[in-house]
């Protein structure tokens, strides 16, 4: 038996939420006295490859060659890793792969899922993992009830420690079979320097206290001097004031970063669906009544457009002192 | 083009959330429900605006009791043809994939639609499963979808981007915001729905894979600690020296 764990690669590196993911399989492994193997492939270092035995696993199958590879040629190579090790546990990523892999693999071998994971399972018999449900206004304790057991880790959800040994890689190239969907283009967002909004640990928010694109320039300023990702309430969006992909909440996406600032967001209950998991809320509304301050850790009540300039300059001193 | 859109009931996104018998269940008491809006805004929308630039039919399907023929009905109303009820509790992403998949082998379907995800569950699961049982390309999270003869060009987005993918019928996706802008029934489509065909099958009884032992509140936050907007420093400090995270 093994704990095999999916590392996703993008643009020749492996992406942060997959060493999560093999912290979070190779403690599963250990209380299960088997081994952790992770599978990956890409256009990336043999040192990278190697490195991700520090995160937990001890054994690393790599198929090379392919830099991208299609959903059915994912669950594929997946599904011929699992056979390989003889796995009985399969961890991915609740991100844009693993939310396209894992349920197409638990039905391929009737394995139950539990998408979305916070935690480590509360118990082995019966496996039971608790998951964020209703948009995170409740978990659930969902049990697995099929020998074969499939997990998806919500980002950011465990704490990564890095102090293992490299691990062994292997060489591993299966048939992937044919694939039926041509990628056309890709385009990437932003700039380099930009921090992705579902990895960030600290992001910036701003809704529409703000009044106007124009009035940006201060929330930028403060997401560069924090290192923090920027993100928005979806009117916000809806009017362009600000790219889609940077929309939060129910219908944008949830994220669940260390640290959440909102500045100019009342705190709809639609809004909070997407940034309750966030382990610190500050929230900044001229309104004491606002509801988001409910959901709060820390508030400021005043203008955003008198405290954020102040703010800026409080973490650039903060940063000049440390 | 014959378009089959996955519809799920979900609770308003304002409800508040809370169990009864001992945590195991939702408690429905004044709740009201709504088409996931996923499932509404994107998918079934998307399929109907395609339905009417090139032609074709657009069924819906549930898994459900009788409670979700009223959500049936709106979908109808919306522009949907005829809307398919599969008379089961639906507890288990896989027993919902299943039954819906069986039901697509035996009416043939060139693309099945589901919403990213339910806002109840939020599973993103089923549109995947369905791909996988039906041996169909499954492109997730699509936010825009064009069709010409039998090929679909969509856009998705991934890792730090997007991308741009062809692939040909049949096909299932999952539909995420940007597909699609929300439509309300007007009094002709809803008058229409209540004559549109609403068939009710009963379960080929699949497995379920998973079950749900209990249901848990997040603790209450504590009281908001408020800062004096004239010291924001003493705000980094907190961020710094008390919650630690920057
Ligand atoms: C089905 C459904 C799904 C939805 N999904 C989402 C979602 O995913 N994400 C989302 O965000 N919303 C969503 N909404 C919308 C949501 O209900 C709210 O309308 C929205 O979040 C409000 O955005 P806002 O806080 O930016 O704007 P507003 O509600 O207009 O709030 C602006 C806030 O700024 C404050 N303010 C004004 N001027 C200043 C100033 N100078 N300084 C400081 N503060 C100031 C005000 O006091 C107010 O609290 C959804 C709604 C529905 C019905
Ligand atoms: N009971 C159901 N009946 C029909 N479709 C469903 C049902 N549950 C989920 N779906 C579809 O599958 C999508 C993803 O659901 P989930 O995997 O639960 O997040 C939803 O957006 C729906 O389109």
């Amino acid at each position: 038996m093994a704990v095999l764990i999916f590392a996703d690669t993008n643009q020749g590196k492996v992406v942060k939420s997959a060493f999560e993911a093999i912290n979070y399989g190779s403690k599963i492994a250990a209380n299960q006295n088997t081994d952790a193997v992770v599978v990956t492939y890409g256009n990336i270092s043999t040192e990278d490859i190697a490195a991700l035995g520090k995160y937990g696993a001890s054994k690393v199958l790599f198929s090379s060659g392919l830099d991208q590879m299609y959903p059915s040629q994912l669950l594929k190579l997946v599904t011929a890793a699992g056979e390989e090790v003889n796995a009985d546990t399969f961890i991915f990523s609740f991100d844009h792969t693993g939310k396209t892999i894992a349920p197409m693999l638990s039905a391929k071998l009737k394995a139950g899922l539990v998408s979305g994971a916070i935690d480590y399972p509360s118990s082995y018999a019966p496996f039971t993992v608790r998951k964020n449900v209703f948009s995170g206004k409740a978990f659930a304790d969902y049990q697995i009830n099929t020998d074969k057991k499939i997990i998806s880790l919500l980002p950011n959800s465990v704490e990564t420690n890095a102090d293992g040994n490299n691990a062994e890689v292997v060489e591993f190239n299966p048939d992937l079979g044919e694939n039926k969907v041509g990628i056309k283009e890709i385009h990437t967002k932003g700039g380099d320097g930009d921090i992705l909004l579902t990895e960030a640990e600290l992001v910036v928010s701003a809704g529409r206290g703000l009044k106007g694109p124009e009035n940006w320039g201060m929330v930028d300023e403060l997401a560069k001097e924090l290192g923090a990702a920027t993100a928005c309430s979806r009117p916000v969006a809806d009017i362009g004031w600000r790219p889609h992909h940077e929309h939060v909440g129910q219908t944008g996406i949830a994220i669940r970063p260390n640290l959440y600032i909102a500045i100019g967001i009342s705190g709809a209950i639609q809004h909070l669906a997407g940034v309750n998991g966030s382990k610190v809320i500050v929230v900044i509304n001229k309104d004491p009544e606002a509801p988001f301050f409910k959901a709060a850790d820390y508030g400021i009540v005043g203008d955003a457009f008198d405290v954020v300039p102040k703010l800026v300059d409080a973490v650039k001193k903060y940063k000049a002192a440390s | 083009m014959k378009y089959l859109v996955c519809i799920s009931k979900a609770p308003d996104t304002t409800t508040k959330i809370s169990f009864t018998e001992n945590n195991t269940k939702f408690n429905e008491a004044g709740v009201q429900f709504i088409v996931n809006p996923y499932d509404e805004w994107y998918a079934l929308v998307r399929a109907i605006e395609l339905k009417e630039q090139g032609g074709g039919s657009v069924s819906i399907i549930t898994v459900g009791g009788a409670d979700c023929d009223p959500i049936l009905r709106k979908a109808l109303a919306i522009g949907a043809d005829e809307a398919i009820r599969i008379n089961a509790e639906a507890n288990d992403a896989f027993f919902v994939a299943n039954e819906i998949a069986n039901y697509a082998k035996e009416n043939q379907f060139d693309m099945i639609l589901t919403g990213k995800e339910t806002i109840n569950y939020n599973g993103s699961q089923v549109g995947g499963m369905i791909a996988a049982i039906l041996d169909y390309p499954y492109i997730s999270q699509a936010t825009s979808l064009e069709i010409s003869g039998n090929t679909a060009t969509l856009k998705r987005d991934i890792q730090g981007g997007a991308e741009e993918l062809e692939v040909d019928t049949p096909l299932v996706l999952s539909a995420a915001k940007g597909m699609a802008e929300q439509r309300i029934p007007n009094m002709r489509g809803i008058m229409a729905a209540r004559t549109k065909p609403l068939k009710v099958v009963e379960p080929t009884q699949a497995e379920e894979l998973t079950s749900i032992s209990s249901y848990s509140l997040p603790a209450e936050k504590g009281q908001v600690k408020l800062i004096d907007p004239e010291n924001p420093e003493e705000l980094i400090n907190l961020l710094h020296n008390e919650a630690k995270v920057i």
